[in-house]
């Protein structure tokens, strides 16, 4: 393992730091979107389609309009003019669910919207919403839950761009198998799973005559201005998007959903604050999922154990208009080492609400499926599965020759097994026991992508010796204040209480969407350059301010810490507050800005960028009652420099536990008859709750990676959830005997 | 929601007379009692209750636990579900009851619920739940799209072919082991009603759940003198390993002498369109040796008649892996 730099020993950066937000939060003085009221406000309920495939033909809004409290009831003709928003490179403008609200009356997916309701209160604007009544001429609806690829061409558009469908290749994939003396072939179905953060999706829009205000649950404020900017013809410079905290995202809040601009366009049409919360049913309809998906895999390898073919040939499901990408081939290309290799994808269409990213897009289904396989090889190969891992390491980056930035895949696997005692296993099906009930161990890998997006931000020196740093980027719930702050105080020395960071509105400097675990390591260029610049202002006030003690003093030979500015020739010592140098010069504060460029996805890279890490996991079974519990998980994560390990452990043990809920509980289902996801509450639809949190044990390898950043700091978002499902389901079959290549593991599967 | 008045009686009788009114007291009363409201106001933001009048009686005087003369218990219908699974005499005499309890919904939601609320709760199919779907029980005639639709949590013991809706309730399987009377006082005075007489089979009128009639105020529940030596367990099977409905629960309540069974109760939750008692198990169970072999054939009597759904004939197995495990586990404790 790293160890650290002991000249940083009084750098905030890499120790436990408890969130600079939380008294706000547990006090309740924390407003997120929802909890933000204007004078004269209205409220705005959106009426569901109760089909998922057909046309409306007739509303009946009459009742509804006549009920008390009612200002108005909306449909698709009077809603006035939305226009589409247009995609457009890099992260900006992205959108899901491209067509506009109310566009056309063709129904394509249950619980699209159909109308909204605008009351006084949320209870009228309920009842009214509920009194309107929608005559539809019904079609069969297509939710069929076993996928085959659709007529697509070789190349597809998708939400992030034009994408070819077999995505990487490198040999003679099927020659190589057909030829292969040990062969595994399998399929691997994930389910549709829907995000269920606490906090429901919402917004409240505020139109001045020229600006339009908008408080949003968003993870991207930046990215919601350009989209609603788009869609109601504006400059972006009369939009702004505000996004104080957010109850979790999941990335189901990345971009904006189709009630964001009704919400708009019913708030222009009345010349009143709207607000509009969805409601948790919606949360299953109308803004994202998962995608379900279906995963052929073939391994080759040698009798011992040595890869030579894999193919990861899969397919997704998809709402009938949109082209995201669920890109389950995400880390199959580069995760082993293996000279003949294919990826393709195929896409299924079906009358269900748009797929979205959520924690872990595409690479999170994608392990479960692949290290499944590798689990499932080992077994074939009688050879133990960290072993199996271990012997096909590569040495850079096989589907691109690219060397890896910084990889320590073997050592988060030899780390894993020995904390977990890995070596003690038993092999043999059910033979090993504790208390009278029988344990399954598994384990798997993980990967994830690292990287940066555009970032901006500014930094302020203030007179009374606080620092103030700001950046329109969100924090989700993961500690992003924090890290800011951390940053801040990394460069000036000025203690955490003293830094005040604002963030979550797109009035400051760009920032990143809080997405692909990306953020973090995309904002600390930009504070860092703000702060440089900052401090250099400050400098050249410590040489020029009529009796500052540095005058005479070229700015280069001064330096700041501590908070204080000194002559770096007599050391720290001897400094001077620089609120003291900024009083004395009769100014307020100093500032800074700065930016840094998007590498994540760039063309041409010279690295290959990636976290690592592996899981271990033991299950209890308890085969006379069929009772099945994750007790224990350790986890190693290579994942770069870690900035605040206690929220980063926050962040892989809340993975795991989501983990364990992938594995074992999540699962949209949708109604054949009607086509409606039919367990739409948090009472049918399975999350892991606190009684199935098992002891998990996280270990941060701490490499920086200084190909992403000066801090060598990737993320963590995400990768905690990657491969876990995978591990629980190894363990299982090992408890067990039974595998379950259909995620999740349900109790039926077990009782053979 | 539907617009309703509101309303808080004090005095028993005002409020029969004002509930008395109502056309029904199944499905579509247009006046409802309302205890903790947990399933009440639940119902009602979807619109699957639509009362005009709700009646609080939280402030009527039902909110008692008291010892009978004969060694029984008393139980007030407004006694919340923590009080009741926490009482002293309800730990140490019916031991089953205050499991079943704690194994139910949440703390937060044990503090509100009532008794007599709990008696009555409603089934969690969720084609019940949504007013947009056909449901026989919610609008008689309508049909019923979980038997072609998503069943896996839905009941294996009772159904018809009009509905195959789950008793969700685990307080209720404990008091059907236990063989709780239910007091009730109407427009025409007061009843004592069998536990095992109060909750209907569905047939052909799934929308009627119980034996009440307009009016029909629950005053209390009482339970008969413990049965001397007896041993209890609740054991509930679901999924995760906690805050959900069962999947398969069984109540027992055993009297063992020289290694034989001289008295069983059995009950079994979440299989059964009702609180399952299951005299076919209690008969496997008398007078014979309190061994495996034994509680296998009260598992296969238990669940004999069983009928699965597409979906959830896995819950045959299920119920009797829990029974058997659960007399088991009694027997031995
Ligand atoms: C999220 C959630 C999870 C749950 N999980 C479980 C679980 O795991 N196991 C379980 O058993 N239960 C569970 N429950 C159900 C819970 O136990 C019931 O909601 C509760 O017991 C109902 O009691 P209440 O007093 O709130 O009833 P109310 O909602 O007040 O009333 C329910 C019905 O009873 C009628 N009523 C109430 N009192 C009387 C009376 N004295 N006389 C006549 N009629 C009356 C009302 O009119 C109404 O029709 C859960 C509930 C929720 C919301
Ligand atoms: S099972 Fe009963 S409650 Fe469920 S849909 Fe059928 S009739 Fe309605």
């Amino acid at each position: 393992m790293a160890t650290t730099d002991s000249s940083l020993s009084t750098s905030p950066i890499g120790r436990d730091t408890p969130r600079i937000d939380g008294p706000r939060k547990v006090t309740g003085l924390a407003q997120y979107t929802s909890d933000f009221n204007f004078p004269g406000m209205l409220y705005g309920v959106p009426v569901e389609a109760t089909i998922a495939n057909g046309k409306l033909l007739a509303l009946d809004t009459a009742a509804a309009e006549k009920m008390s409290g009612v200002r108005a009831v909306f449909h698709r003709g009077n809603i006035g003019r939305i226009f589409r928003s247009t995609p457009a490179p890099g992260f900006d403008r992205v959108c899901e669910e491209r067509r506009p609200p109310f566009e056309d009356d063709v129904i394509r997916y249950y619980g699209q919207y159909i109308a909204l309701a605008v009351a006084d209160t949320f209870e009228a604007a309920k009842a009214a919403a509920d009194a309107v009544r929608a005559t539809y001429a019904k079609e069969k609806s297509n939710v069929e839950a076993r996928l085959k690829a659709g007529d697509d061409p070789d190349v597809v558009l998708t939400t992030y761009g034009p994408a070819p469908r077999e995505q990487s290749k490198r040999g003679d994939p099927e020659g190589a198998f057909a030829s292969a003396p040990v062969k595994l072939e399998e399929t691997y179905v994930t389910p549709a799973e829907t995000h269920n953060p606490l906090e429901l999706h919402a917004t409240t829009a505020i139109w001045d005559g020229t600006m339009l205000t908008l408080y949003d649950s968003t993870q991207g404020v930046v990215n919601a201005r350009s989209v609603l900017a788009q869609m109601f013809g504006l400059p972006k410079e009369s939009v702004r998007v505000i996004s104080k905290f957010l109850g979790s995202g999941f990335g189901g809040k990345l971009y904006p959903w189709t009630h964001v601009p009704l919400a708009v366009a019913a708030a222009r049409q009345l010349g009143k604050p709207l607000k509009l919360v969805v409601s948790r049913k919606m949360m299953f309809q109308s803004v994202g999922h998962r995608a379900r998906t279906q995963q052929r895999l073939r391994l080759g390898a040698s009798r011992d154990g040595k890869l030579v073919s894999l193919m990861h040939d899969y397919v997704y499901h998809m709402s009938m208009l949109d082209d995201y990408h669920e890109d389950c081939g995400e880390a199959t290309p580069f995760h082993y080492s293996v000279p003949n290799l294919r990826v393709s994808f195929g896409r299924a269409r079906r009358n269900i609400g748009a797929t979205a990213d959520m924690r872990g897009p595409g690479a999170v289904p994608g392990l479960y499926a692949t290290e499944s396989a590798m689990n499932e090889l080992a077994e074939k190969l009688k050879m133990d599965p960290v072993q199996l891992r271990i012997l096909n390491e590569p040495k850079l980056d096989e589907s691109n020759g690219l060397p890896f930035s910084s990889r320590h895949y073997v050592e988060c696997l030899n780390v894993g097994a020995e904390k977990f005692g890995w070596a003690k296993r038993n092999p043999a099906i059910g033979s090993m026991k504790r208390d009278g009930l029988t344990l399954g161990w598994g384990m798997a890998g993980a990967a994830w992508i690292a990287g940066r997006f555009e970032a901006a931000a500014n930094m302020q020196l203030r007179d009374d010796g606080t620092v103030r740093v700001s950046c329109a980027t969100q924090d989700i719930g993961t500690g992003m204040y924090t890290i800011l702050a951390q940053l801040a105080a990394e460069k000036t020395g000025v203690p955490l209480d003293k830094i005040e960071v604002e963030l979550g509105d797109s009035a400051l400097p760009d920032g990143p969407i809080s997405g692909g675990s990306l953020a973090t390591s995309s904002v600390i260029p930009a504070v860092f350059k703000a702060a440089d610049q900052a401090i250099a202002s400050m400098l050249i006030i410590a040489v020029t301010t009529p009796g500052s003690p540095f005058l005479g003093h070229k700015p280069d030979d001064l330096a700041l810490d501590s908070g204080r500015i000194f002559v770096k020739a007599e050391g720290s010592g001897k400094g001077v507050p620089f609120g003291d140098l900024l009083r004395r010069a009769n100014a307020r504060l100093v500032t800074g800005s700065g930016s840094a460029e998007m590498t994540a996805f760039a063309p041409n890279p010279k690295f290959s960028r990636h976290s690592f890490g592996c899981h271990f996991v033991e299950v209890t079974w308890q085969a006379e009652i069929a009772r099945l519990r994750v007790s224990r998980v350790v986890t190693v994560m290579d994942a770069g420099r870690i900035l605040n390990p206690l929220a980063g452990r926050n962040q892989i043990q809340g993975a795991v536990v989501m983990g364990i809920g992938m594995a074992l509980f999540e699962e949209t289902i949708y109604d054949p008859q009607n086509g409606a996801p039919i367990n739409s509450n948090l009472a049918d639809y399975m999350v892991t709750v606190n009684a199935d949190a098992p002891p998990i044990d996280v270990t941060f390898l701490d490499y920086p990676d200084k190909e992403i950043n000066e801090l060598g700091a990737r993320g963590i978002g995400e990768i905690g959830l990657a491969g876990i499902a995978a591990a629980i389901t190894d363990a299982v079959h090992h408890a067990t005997g039974v595998r379950v290549r259909e995620l999740p593991v349900k109790i039926e599967d077990l009782l053979v | 929601m539907h617009m309703f008045e509101f309303i808080r009686p004090t005095d028993p009788a005002a409020a029969i007379a004002a509930a008395a009114q109502s056309k029904t007291a199944q499905q579509g009363a247009d006046v409802r009692f309302m205890g903790g409201g947990t399933t009440l106001i639940d119902l009602m933001k979807l619109n699957v209750e639509t009362p005009d009048r709700v009646l609080d009686i939280n402030r009527l005087p039902l909110d008692k636990i008291e010892v009978t003369p004969d060694g029984g218990l008393k139980i007030g219908a407004t006694v919340r579900n923590s009080d009741l699974a926490n009482h002293p005499k309800v730990q140490k005499d019916y031991l089953v009851l205050s499991q079943a309890i704690l194994n139910g919904a949440s703390a937060q939601i044990r503090n509100m619920a009532t008794v007599g609320g709990n008696l009555l709760q409603r089934t969690r199919c969720v084609y019940f739940r949504d007013t947009a779907m056909s449901c026989n029980k919610r609008e008689p005639g309508t049909g019923c799209p979980a038997i072609t639709g998503h069943n896996r949590t839905l009941a294996i013991l009772g159904a018809s072919d009009h509905c195959i809706a789950t008793n969700p309730s685990d307080m209720c399987v404990a008091m059907a082991a236990l063989e709780a009377t239910i007091y009730v006082q109407g427009p025409k005075g007061s009843r004592a009603i069998p536990f095992a007489d109060f909750h209907l089979l569905p047939g052909r009128t799934p929308h009627q759940e119980t034996v009440l009639e307009p009016g029909d105020l629950i005053t209390h529940v009482t339970l008969p003198p413990p049965a001397v030596g007896s041993k209890h367990l609740y054991l509930k099977l679901r999924d995760r390993a906690s805050y959900e409905f069962a999947l398969a629960s069984a109540a027992v309540v055993l009297t063992i002498a020289g290694g034989r069974i001289t008295r069983a109760r059995v009950a079994l939750g979440g299989v059964g369109t009702r609180p399952w008692r299951s005299p076919e198990a209690e008969a496997a169970l008398a007078g014979k040796p309190a061994n495996v072999a034994t509680f296998r054939l009260a598992a296969e009597a238990a669940l004999r008649n069983a009928r699965p759904q597409s979906e959830n004939g896995f819950k045959i197995e299920l119920a009797k892996r829990c029974l058997i495990y659960a007399l088991r586990t009694a027997a031995t404790s």
